[in-house]
């Protein structure tokens, strides 16, 4: 009996070690390459005038109902600050300039299309992928709606349809990916009427960013707004006031998904720390039994209520 | 001390009074699932997670940490002297994941999609570890709960009606997993105490990466530790809570050889616990946060204080030996791990944009409290049903 379960004891840790080479394969196909020519867009917030016809196109182009673009001229939307949501992927807000008050400053938001995504991080069944030319899209048929990604985005961008019982949507901006596919540029860059928002490669726009900042050092803070933070992302701000003051949540360097990727990948390590444990329980039980009564020679007496019973 | 049917009638007053919450409870998943999460709950954009995940889900899998901890006494360390614990124990954590799967599928929104983690993995979110290793558990839990199925109806098969032909099917599934089981058991229950260690440690990672949007107050890196200690912490306190409810519910005598012996071991337990969280707020520099006394550090200190004065009882012998005082020591433990889900999910989460705080709504509220109820009319079905609870001097039904 004693024999058997030393076997035992050896053959589920052989167990272990198989599994363990199976979770090392898995573990490294998660990070998809991304592009050296990764997109980006620079939105110069000093350039914007706040027509808002970037939410009008983002609308039409990812057919969600909307009212003529005339209607968007209306001012009065600006009173309230406004988020994006399932019926608008991208929001135009107003804010006080104190160096010319007749030229109030505008900021869209959207996705920021993190270079080192939360939101794809999290996503338990990996509906939500990163892009090799770095945008992050949502995929429909792989989606519970458990809704980690909009707990985990730093930004508060994935928007949930609390209002349908099937088939509700995760939305948010998608770069447009349906119309590059097409060689067309997002529906919003598209439209920009002065060229407040600048589409391209995102080293490229960083750099006429940074340029732009140094041209004219009085009208920008010196801060590229996305270059950096949560280890950068897509879609780059720059604006004559300081960003905490735009409502644009001051946040770290480092990822988001940085601590948790690591404490989850030493937990699981090639599944050795499981195993591990397993193996050391085994070894306490093993122990543990042979130290027991001399009665009980029976090392599975899990049953012994049964065993009990039957005799 | 042998296992046995508890000889009770079912219905009760008490049990009356948990059928109208269970109903209640069900009437509003019924609008939840034909209207849709915002028809019940008060969920937004800005708070996407609630009630459910921080107490159904979170606190759920905490409170029915009582199956692996007992497992582990019992079967792992092999204490035979709390063998009488291990089958109640067992029971609530089965019931107890069963709900919490349940809850997760009340909550996602697409609850037919519920197995898509199954086979769509993303090795990198901590939410799927929880999800597999809570599934994989489950299943662990109700292979070790088939002992207690095979000796009640080994034999004994005998549906009524049209099922009258299972019923030599059903015995021969019994009678061969009743050769199979006893050899192969010990891998489950030890696989069952690791799939535990794991996906209770997770249930922590969980918040690590909502980053700045963490009330500094719990957002540390070592949330996952914190997590399962908390855990292997309240799973005695849970085991003598329901075993003092459970033998006055059913007027016997409360087995308090048993109880007090796992009493005294929870203090040292709970001292670990309170040494890493504290030391894990003076070595963040997150002291500051507790002397602003705000809403969040009211919470925090409300948390702390049930533990510690949990710890302070449990420290003494008085506390082991009476069974008034052990039941009050182990419902403060209860209270703060709940607390700390609670906290951990609801009160830390505190996102940039956030133009109302959250609070429940009726109707969450409402199918929280149904499903406990409904979890405890369960729980008092089966026992009567199936033999679970040891009592002394009680002969083994034959």
């Amino acid at each position: 009996m004693k024999n058997l379960n030393r076997r035992d004891f050896f053959k589920t840790t052989a167990f272990g070690v198989a599994l363990a080479t199976l979770g090392a394969k898995s573990a490294k196909a998660s990070d998809k390459m991304l592009s050296e020519d990764r997109i980006g867009v620079l939105v110069d917030t000093a350039v914007c005038v706040g027509c808002r016809h970037c939410e009008w196109a983002c609308k039409v182009a990812h057919n969600i109902p909307t009212t003529d673009l005339d209607t968007y001229s209306d001012n009065t939307v600006f009173k309230e600050y406004r988020r994006p949501e399932q019926t608008a992927l991208t929001v135009v807000n107003e804010f006080e300039n104190e160096k010319n008050s007749l030229l109030p400053i505008h900021v869209k938001t959207q996705c920021m299309h993190c270079e080192r995504p939360a939101c794809v991080s999290a996503c338990i069944v990996g509906a939500l992928t990163k892009e090799e030319d770095g945008s992050i899209i949502w995929n429909d048929d792989k989606c519970i709606g458990c809704r980690y990604c909009m707990v985990a985005c730093q930004f508060q961008i994935p928007t949930y349809d609390y209002d349908r019982s099937i088939d509700p949507h995760i939305r948010k901006c998608d770069f447009c990916h349906d119309r590059r596919k097409e060689g067309q540029l997002p529906a919003c860059v598209n439209i920009c009427p002065n060229e407040a928002l600048l589409f391209g490669k995102r080293s490229e726009v960083l750099r006429v960013a940074k340029n732009r900042i140094k041209r004219k050092s009085d009208v920008y803070v010196n801060h590229i707004y996305g270059e950096q933070e949560v280890g950068g992302t897509s879609w780059i701000y720059i604006a004559s006031k300081n960003f905490d003051k735009l409502k644009m949540p001051t946040l770290v360097k480092n990822p988001a998904p940085g601590i948790s990727e690591s404490i989850q990948h030493g937990i699981f390590a090639y599944f050795i720390p499981p195993v591990t444990l397993y193996a050391l329980l085994r070894t306490i039980m093993w122990v543990s039994t042979r130290h027991k009564d001399k009665n009980s020679e029976n090392l599975s007496d899990i049953h012994k209520d049964e065993k009990g019973e039957e005799s | 001390m042998i296992a046995s049917p508890v000889k009770q009638k079912y219905i009760t007053p008490g049990v009356m009074i948990l059928i109208i919450l269970a109903l209640n409870g069900l009437a509003f998943l019924a609008v939840r699932f034909i209207s849709g999460l915002g028809a019940v709950t008060n969920l937004d954009n800005t708070t996407p997670w609630g009630l459910w995940i921080g107490v159904d889900v979170a606190a759920g899998v905490a409170l029915a940490a009582g199956g692996f901890t007992s497992a582990a006494l019992v079967h792992v360390m092999q204490r035979e002297h709390y063998h009488a614990i291990v089958r109640p124990a067992l029971l609530t954590a089965m019931l107890g994941y069963t709900f919490v799967a349940f809850a997760v599928c009340v909550d996602i929104g697409r609850f037919y999609f519920i197995w898509h983690p199954l086979i769509m993995w993303n090795g990198n979110s901590a939410l799927f570890e929880v999800g597999i290793c809570v599934m994989i558990y489950l299943t662990v839990l109700y292979i070790e709960f088939l002992p207690v199925v095979i000796e009640r109806f080994m034999f004994r098969v005998n549906l009524p009606g049209l099922l009258k032909i299972l019923n030599k099917p059903l015995d021969g599934i019994l009678r061969i997993l009743n050769r199979g089981l006893p050899k192969t058991m010990f891998v489950f229950i030890i696989f069952g105490v690791v799939l535990s260690t794991l996906h209770q440690s997770s249930l922590g990672t969980l918040m690590v990466i909502a980053g700045q949007k963490m009330h500094p107050l719990w957002q540390t890196p070592i949330l996952p530790l914190l997590f399962l200690l908390s855990a292997i912490a309240v799973g005695f306190p849970m085991i003598i809570f329901e075993s003092l409810i459970a033998s006055r519910s059913f007027k016997m005598k409360p087995e308090m050889k048993i109880l007090s012996s796992l009493g005294s071991m929870v203090a040292p337990i709970l001292a670990i616990y309170l040494a890493f969280k504290v030391g894990d707020l003076f070595i963040r520099n997150a002291f500051q946060y507790v002397l602003v006394f705000d809403t969040a550090a009211w919470m925090f200190i409300a948390e702390l204080a049930l533990i510690i004065i949990a710890f302070l009882l449990f420290l003494s012998k008085k506390t082991v030996d009476s069974p008034l005082r052990l039941f009050v020591a182990s419902t403060l433990v209860i209270a703060g791990v709940l607390l700390n889900r609670i906290n951990n999910f609801i009160i830390a989460y505190n996102p940039f944009y956030n133009p109302k705080m959250y609070i429940p709504s009726f109707g969450e509220i409402s199918v929280t409290i149904g499903c406990i109820a409904l979890l405890v009319l369960i729980y008092r079905a089966v026992v009567i049903i199936f033999p679970v609870i040891s009592q002394e001097n009680v002969k083994a039904r034959n």
